[in-house]
């Protein structure tokens, strides 16, 4: 089939980046047809983002080329990359959102009028132009901050397209978006593929790669493992190519046997800090020995929630009882010693003191008790000595006792919160966001961990935005909507069910 | 700074040999590590950490690099490298540094009366150290829980009235304890007078850089008013001169190197040392400063363990000002004895205190060293250059000023530092790195 050939748009070969002390690209191979969507795959670190990076002009490769249309290039700035037609869409948004869609999309390309101005009426045509095009339902005048995240990734999109982008980078495209919101991007993707444009996308979720993808490069340390086309391909064996060995993507629980009731949440009200009530008037219970989760779309009073519960936010009305105890008005201390665990959602704002050693943050709510301490005197060589045990037990790797828990890699940072709260012995854990930015192995481990405390007879509340998190660790479901329940599930239920619930739709059912 | 006394007058002393640059620049700690990711929440837990980044090459660097630029601004007004050179030698000497080759424990030689000058320089460089070490532990302790005490000055001169005041009070009290009272009462004035912005801060919010300030302005007011003409404390023997009475001799903190009276050294060195450990061990050994520094380093996360920030902050801010109330005592009973109104306008200390935390990364021993540096530099310029054999007199008493500015100023842009510092490795690296350009430039 001579076509194919013909068709490859983008070559790289042989690409060598080495960042002192690491092999970030070990001779990496990478190609990518007229009109295909290519999924680069791999864990943390696997060197995905950099050889998107140099690919993008960010960094300038070791060693390799990069064939473009078959022309040998090098881009020494994204600028250069640009021009030769490669745009990235970043997992952080560069938008102004102040701006419209419009001005947004054409900023630093401007169409001008009489030598200086900004030509509106154009900018607004040719943007209007393009959303039609690509199916992408944008108003051009709406302001970026006015609309949601889905459509602000559009208009992302819309400014590498407008700068005529023939190769489209996506890096973890869906980490931001809502189920609903992912299939949207991906009926744009799929007709931004008719129109000859060839996409990158990175990601370490599988379903959506096997979902997406025509072609799935697998990454692993550096090194190219694979690339399969997407018939044939499967799960279980892209983890395995992933992480070098069997992967359990299934997390294998028995039956959950709830005991007795450890947390209880009676008609609870919390305000944001902008005094918005965000939690209004929620009812619920943790048993001993069951994960509940709570499913939803972000910003929908999650945080405050779990603020609420752990003492670190005023509770407005209503009760929270621990084991017993009632810990409606009472401090993050009181809700510590009442045996309320918690793995926050930002490890590193909350979670950790990245300047502190491991076996400092370990100490992190017990530094003032015995053995960590007695009349105000601590005892930094008891503190190392339980670290080691903790390090071991819950396999926390790339340090000792004495290393800054902000040298270590985001799973062994998770490792070492989820070790301080669970050698706490808790009775309630809060377990938010716990596999956030994490790859395929942190996550098994966190999930298997999760199930096993679960047996151990703690209540456990697992808040997620991963709908696939929840779905496999709950033994029921809760699903939050603008700050009320407005779901609860206890059988088997499907993805869809709960996503149009977290958006809302199943408010009538609810009611 | 105030004035110390006239020296006595001294013989030439032979010229020294060639003495080395002096300054070895301090040595902190080690870094406890690199600050990674996150942005801690105030502008001053971010300082910290940049500062504790760059290792110890960092403020050697710093000294260096401003001790260079002192030289060139001699070198330039003098048109004279020679000059420049002459003018550190006469620094390190000014500031008794060669007495290390004159080793020696008298001061006045009892036979021919005569001073030894590198014993009496020395002595009286540490008599400088001693204040900047407790001016400069107020600053790092604020520092390490996040704080930015610009406040070491109003809680010097709250410690030095309330010593004064409690030195001449109780005159009939025997020693220790008329000692152990003064000290205690000017220690805890300085720790309430900072406590004030700690609990501005953790109760309305008020930036504690503001406040601090502002009561800067009180305390000195305050001062200017309680020592002035009419004023409660002024003395009580001449009502037309603003000046306060002396300490009585009960409260005078004893000499070991000098005369008594006559600004020997006091015991006044060993209560700062003693700070410094107890600096060390607070923060070190201790559930408070556990909290200090979690707060510090991430208020977010201090809370997250049950650590109430509001409270740390009011509680370093106090323990803080204990240390600026501190070095208030020890100068009012160690030396100075009385204050005069035109003092406050002259002291400095309070914010030397600040370069010296600076320079010393907030740490024990680094603000050891660099208040000994800073020590030598304020008696050294202005002892060993005024003879105006090497630069004129204007210059040499501005000279500690540019260095000590520069000193503070390349301390606060230590990450300029540190680039120029990692430049030629940079420069190596993208030279080894550079692609052989082979590929064609893109169409």
């Amino acid at each position: 089939m001579p076509r194919v050939a013909d068709d490859l748009v983008l070559e790289m070969r042989n690409i060598r980046k080495e960042f002192p002390g690491v092999v970030a690209n070990d001779a990496v191979s990478f190609d990518v047809r007229r009109g295909e969507v290519h999924a680069l795959l791999g864990e943390n670190g696997a060197g995905k983002s950099t050889l998107m990076n140099i690919l993008y002009g960010l960094y300038r490769p070791d060693a390799g080329e990069i064939l473009l249309n078959g022309k040998p290039v090098s881009f020494s700035s994204a600028r250069d990359a640009m021009q030769a037609g490669i745009g990235m869409v970043h997992q952080h948004f560069m938008l102004i959102p102040v701006m419209t869609v419009a001005e947004n999309v054409v900023l630093g390309t401007e169409p001008v009028r009489e030598g200086i101005f900004l030509d509106e009426a154009a900018a607004d045509r040719r943007v209007a132009d393009m959303a039609q095009t690509f199916r992408f339902e944008v108003d051009p005048d709406a302001l970026v901050e006015d609309i949601g995240v889905g459509q602000q990734q559009r208009v992302e999109i819309m400014k590498a397209l407008y700068r005529n982008a023939d190769i489209l980078i996506l890096d973890e495209p869906t980490a931001v978006l809502t189920p609903q919101e992912a299939t949207d991007l991906f009926e744009i993707l799929r007709t931004l593929q008719r129109e000859g444009i060839s996409i990158i996308f990175i990601s370490h979720k599988l379903n959506e790669v096997l979902d997406i993808a025509d072609r799935i490069t697998v990454l692993r340390r550096g090194k190219t493992i694979e690339t399969v086309p997407r018939q044939g391909a499967t799960e279980a064996t892209l983890a395995r190519a992933m992480v070098g060995r069997e992967v359990l993507l299934r997390v294998e629980k028995e039956p959950a046997q709830p005991g007795d009731v450890l947390l209880t949440v009676q008609d609870l009200h919390v305000r944001d800090d902008r005094w918005i009530e965000k939690v209004r008037g929620l009812s619920f219970d943790v048993r001993a020995g069951e994960i509940v989760g709570i499913a939803g779309v972000d910003g929908n009073g999650q945080t405050e929630l779990i603020d609420a519960l752990t003492g670190l936010r005023r509770i407005e009305s209503g009760t929270v009882t621990i084991a017993g105890r009632e810990l409606s008005h009472a401090s993050a201390r009181a809700a510590l010693d009442a045996g309320m665990g918690h793995i926050p959602e930002d490890r590193q704002r909350r979670g950790l003191v990245l300047e502190f050693s491991i076996a400092e943050n370990l100490a992190l709510h017990d530094y003032a008790k015995a053995p960590d301490a007695r009349w105000g005197w601590t005892f930094p060589k008891r503190v190392v000595q339980r670290a080691r045990a903790l390090i071991s037990e819950f396999d926390v790797r790339g340090g000792g006792p004495y290393t800054p828990a902000g040298g270590l890699s985001g799973g062994n940072q998770q490792k070492l919160v989820a070790a301080r709260e669970i050698s706490r012995d808790p009775k309630v854990l809060i377990a938010a966001q716990p596999t956030r930015g994490l790859d395929v192995g942190a996550i098994e481990y966190l999930h298997r961990r999760l199930v096993t405390e679960r047996d151990e007879g703690r209540a456990i509340l697992l808040v997620s935005l991963e709908l696939d998190e929840i779905l496999s660790l709950s033994d029921r479901i809760l699903v939050l909507y603008e700050g009320e329940i407005v779901g609860e599930h206890t059988g088997e239920v499907s993805e869809e069910e709960i996503g149009l619930e977290m958006l809302g739709g199943g408010e009538a059912e609810a009611a | 700074m105030t004035e110390p006394g006239p020296p006595p007058e001294p013989e030439q002393s032979p010229k020294p040999p060639p003495a080395p640059e002096p300054g070895q620049g301090p040595k902190p700690h080690p870094a406890t590590g690199p600050g990674q990711g996150t942005e801690p929440g105030t502008f001053a837990a971010r300082f910290d950490m940049k500062q504790r980044a760059g290792g110890i090459a960092v403020p050697i660097v710093t000294v260096l690099i401003a001790f260079f630029m002192g030289g060139v601004v001699v070198a330039a007004t003098q048109h004279s490298v020679h000059k420049a050179l002459l003018a550190y030698r006469d620094i390190f000497n000014g500031a008794g540094l060669n007495w290390i080759f004159h080793p020696t424990t008298t001061i006045l030689d009892p036979t021919t009366h005569l001073t030894h000058l590198p014993s009496y320089n020395l002595s009286q460089t540490l008599l400088q150290t001693t204040t900047l070490i407790l001016t400069g532990l107020a600053v790092a302790f604020a520092f390490r829980a996040g704080l930015f005490n610009i406040g070491g000055q109003g809680q010097y001169f709250v410690g030095i009235i309330v010593a004064n005041w409690v030195g001449v009070s109780f005159a009939t009290m025997s020693t220790a304890p008329h000692i152990v009272l003064a000290v205690v009462a000017a220690t805890l004035a300085g720790a309430a007078w900072a406590g004030i912005a700690g609990v501005l801060k953790a109760t309305v919010g008020a930036h504690e850089v503001i406040s601090t300030i502002m009561l800067n302005w009180i305390a000195f007011y305050v001062g200017y008013w309680i020592f002035g003409d009419g004023g409660p404390l002024q003395n009580s023997t001449e009502p037309f001169v603003p000046v306060s009475n002396d300490v009585a001799h009960s409260a005078q903190l004893p000499v070991f190197w000098g005369a008594q009276g006559f600004q020997g050294l006091d015991i006044g060195i060993f209560i700062a040392l003693g700070a410094l450990a107890t600096f060390w061990v607070l923060l070190n050994r201790t559930t408070l400063g556990y909290e200090v520094r979690a707060v510090g380093f991430n208020p977010d996360a201090a809370a997250y363990g049950g650590i109430s920030v509001k409270k740390n902050i009011i509680r370093a801010m106090a323990i803080s000002g204990a240390f600026a109330g501190l070095a208030g005592a020890v100068d009012m009973l160690g030396y100075l004895y009385h204050y005069a109104q035109g003092d406050f306008a002259f002291s400095q200390v309070g914010f030397l205190g600040i370069a010296v935390a600076l320079l010393g990364r907030n740490t024990a021993l680094g603000t050891l060293l660099s208040a000994l540096l800073f020590g030598a530099l304020l008696f050294g310029t202005t002892h060993g250059l005024n003879s105006g054999s090497v630069i004129q007199p204007t210059l040499a008493s501005n000279l500690t000023y540019i260095i000590m500015g520069l000193v503070v100023l390349f301390a606060g842009a230590n990450v300029l530092v540190l680039y120029v510092w990692n430049a030629p490795r940079r420069w190596l690296r993208r030279r080894a790195k550079a692609p052989t350009d082979t590929a064609e430039q893109p169409a």
